[in-house]
């Protein structure tokens, strides 16, 4: 328990040093797309609410049923708006030139 | 439980190769020429993660499940569908949906666990739904603000910064309480329930030119409350997924806070919106240059080099399709036409870039303020489309003025100057702007959309 918690304190640390890393180089041109994008991502969340709204439980089932499905139904959404708005966003930039087709 | 555990090892594979899809979707984004790729291996990510998430054994009823990914898939689709100047709203209102998220699972996980739930995982547990409430009803606030659904006028009273530091306050030693006492259960109420009170009061104050700073603040709250749901949950994916999300808001509320001259405590502590003061009894009838239409298509077509500088008065006419046929009508005539941006303009992150690239503007032509300001002084016209306080040269020059300090477009050093706008109003800080009385600038009243159109239809006819 308190090495997984250390290894979890890793994992956020390091993930934070990428996270400003990768995303210092996004463009300013693309800081929309880039909201849009880490939104869907963070959507993720999804998957604790999926296992929360199937899981058998002993007491309190009926609580995690509903709000575990409250639950998919917000994250969906986001990964499913946030990865169709950024993608519309990104077909709209065009260089310049007849270079790109 | 079960005797199959190679499934475990699969979602633990899946969850691993998710994770490095999602870096390399945030590092693909890095150019407009590989980012598309970069939305390919987000939702590819995504997939499998849900598709692992569903192989887990523990899982004893589907159904619920099922619908819920349905309903999502059928309010997420119009929500990706919006137009691009409704974008910002899109945004909280997306915040809005993870924070939601994030709390309803903390809220289930808490009761589910309670009475024994370790010191250290209260501790998480109570930043998560904290985060998670306070976000929720703050970017709801927001949207409704942006949407203009409420008054986007920011409301002001006395001592309204102790009374929401107050609430914070009350909510965290109500956490620590449940820290030291987990088995109370009926505290647990009060941490949900203040933060979405903090969430709408936090907004109240916040007019509609800070939003670009509150919405990347709150896009950093929801990446964070969904990290500490990470370490509830024992996810790495999801305190990844958290940290990146919130690594990303909180580099972009930096980045606008130092573009308006807020300091980043300001920023962490979302005190902004505090320059209210309106200048009172200010110098009338100065003297001012005004244009027509057919003055201005004359001296923009005799230029060698124009910068438009947009703001969100151009979002609001819907003056970007207009822009970009001023934009072909002058580079046919062989002007060199490029776009200098302020980081804060419009009324999120990047918000004049994606409406330009919309109206079809090709990326290369629009410059970041670091890379466009060395070029005024060789520019002929700089042309400002319903923006204000982001060229207003008393930034520079006059110590005494609220936003003295705040980097701005040197729009002052072209050798003309075209500021479209419909009258003599002040900008968002209630600033006279020094840029309208200078001997090099041209007042072009009237209305972006149709005088853009009038300047277009000018150097149409029958020049060449």
């Amino acid at each position: 328990m308190k090495l997984d918690l250390l290894t979890s304190l890793y994992v956020f640390m390091l993930a934070a040093f990428i996270g400003f890393e990768v995303i210092r180089r996004v463009s300013p041109l693309l800081h929309t797309p880039l909201m849009s994008l880490t939104n869907a991502l963070d959507a993720i969340a999804v998957v604790g609410a999926i296992i929360l709204a199937g899981e058998y439980h002993a007491h309190g089932a009926m609580l995690a049923k509903i709000l575990g499905t409250i639950a998919i139904v917000a994250a969906t959404s986001n990964i499913v708006g946030g990865f169709l708005i950024t993608d519309r966003m990104l077909r709209m930039f065009k260089a310049s030139g007849p270079k790109k087709p | 439980m079960t005797n199959l555990p190679g499934v475990d090892t699969i979602i633990e594979i899946t969850y691993l190769i998710a994770t490095a899809l999602f870096i390399l979707a945030l590092k693909w984004l890095s150019s407009p020429a590989t980012a598309r790729r970069g939305v390919f291996a987000g939702e590819l990510g995504m997939l499998l993660a849900i598709a692992g998430t569903l192989l887990h054994h523990g899982i004893v009823e589907y159904k619920w499940i099922v619908i819920a990914l349905v309903l999502g898939t059928i309010i997420g689709v119009p929500l990706g569908e919006v137009a691009m100047t409704a974008v910002p709203q899109r945004t909280a209102l997306s915040h809005a949906f993870g924070a939601l998220c994030v709390t309803l699972v903390g809220t289930a996980e808490f009761y589910l666990r309670t009475p024994d739930v370790p010191r250290f995982m209260m501790g998480v547990l109570s930043l998560e739904v904290i985060l998670g409430s306070l976000t929720f009803t703050g970017s709801l606030m927001a949207a409704g603000k942006l949407q203009e659904i409420l008054p986007q006028r920011p409301i002001t009273y006395k001592g309204q910064n102790l009374v929401n530091l107050g609430l914070l306050g009350v909510a965290v030693v109500v956490a620590g309480m449940l820290v030291a006492h987990p088995e109370k259960s009926q505290l647990f109420p009060i941490i949900v329930g203040i933060p979405l009170l903090f969430g709408v009061m936090m907004i109240v104050p916040i007019g509609g030119a800070d939003m670009p700073t509150v919405i990347s603040l709150l896009n950093s709250y929801a990446g964070l409350s969904a990290a500490a749901m990470g370490f509830v949950l024992d996810s790495k994916l999801l305190i990844i997924a958290g940290a990146l999300d919130g690594a990303s808001g909180l580099i972009l509320s930096i980045n606008m806070s130092k573009a308006m001259n807020r300091s980043f405590s300001n920023v962490l502590f979302g005190a902004f919106g505090q320059e209210q003061t309106t200048v009172a009894g200010k110098q009338e009838a100065r003297p001012v240059r005004s244009a027509t239409p057919e003055e201005a298509a004359a001296i923009l077509a005799a230029a060698n080099k124009v910068v438009i500088v947009p703001g969100y008065g151009m979002a609001v006419a819907q003056a970007q399709h207009k822009v970009r046929e001023l934009y072909d009508a002058l580079t046919k005539r062989g002007v060199d036409v490029k776009f200098g941006i302020h980081p804060v303009a419009g009324r999120m992150p990047g918000h004049m870039n994606v409406l330009l690239a919309e109206a079809d503007i090709p990326y290369d032509k629009l410059l970041d303020m670091d890379e466009i300001n060395g070029d005024f002084p060789q520019t002929d016209v700089a042309l400002v489309i319903g923006a204000n306080d982001v060229t207003n040269p008393a930034a520079r020059t006059d110590a005494s003025s609220p936003i003295y300090g705040m980097p701005i477009l040197d729009v002052d050093k072209a050798r003309t100057v075209m500021v479209i706008k419909r009258s003599m109003g002040a900008g968002f800080a209630g600033i006279d702007n020094p840029l309208y009385y200078l001997d090099r600038t041209l007042m072009l009243f009237g209305d972006a959309k149709s005088f853009v159109g009038s300047i277009v239809r000018e150097l149409g006819g029958g020049h060449e």
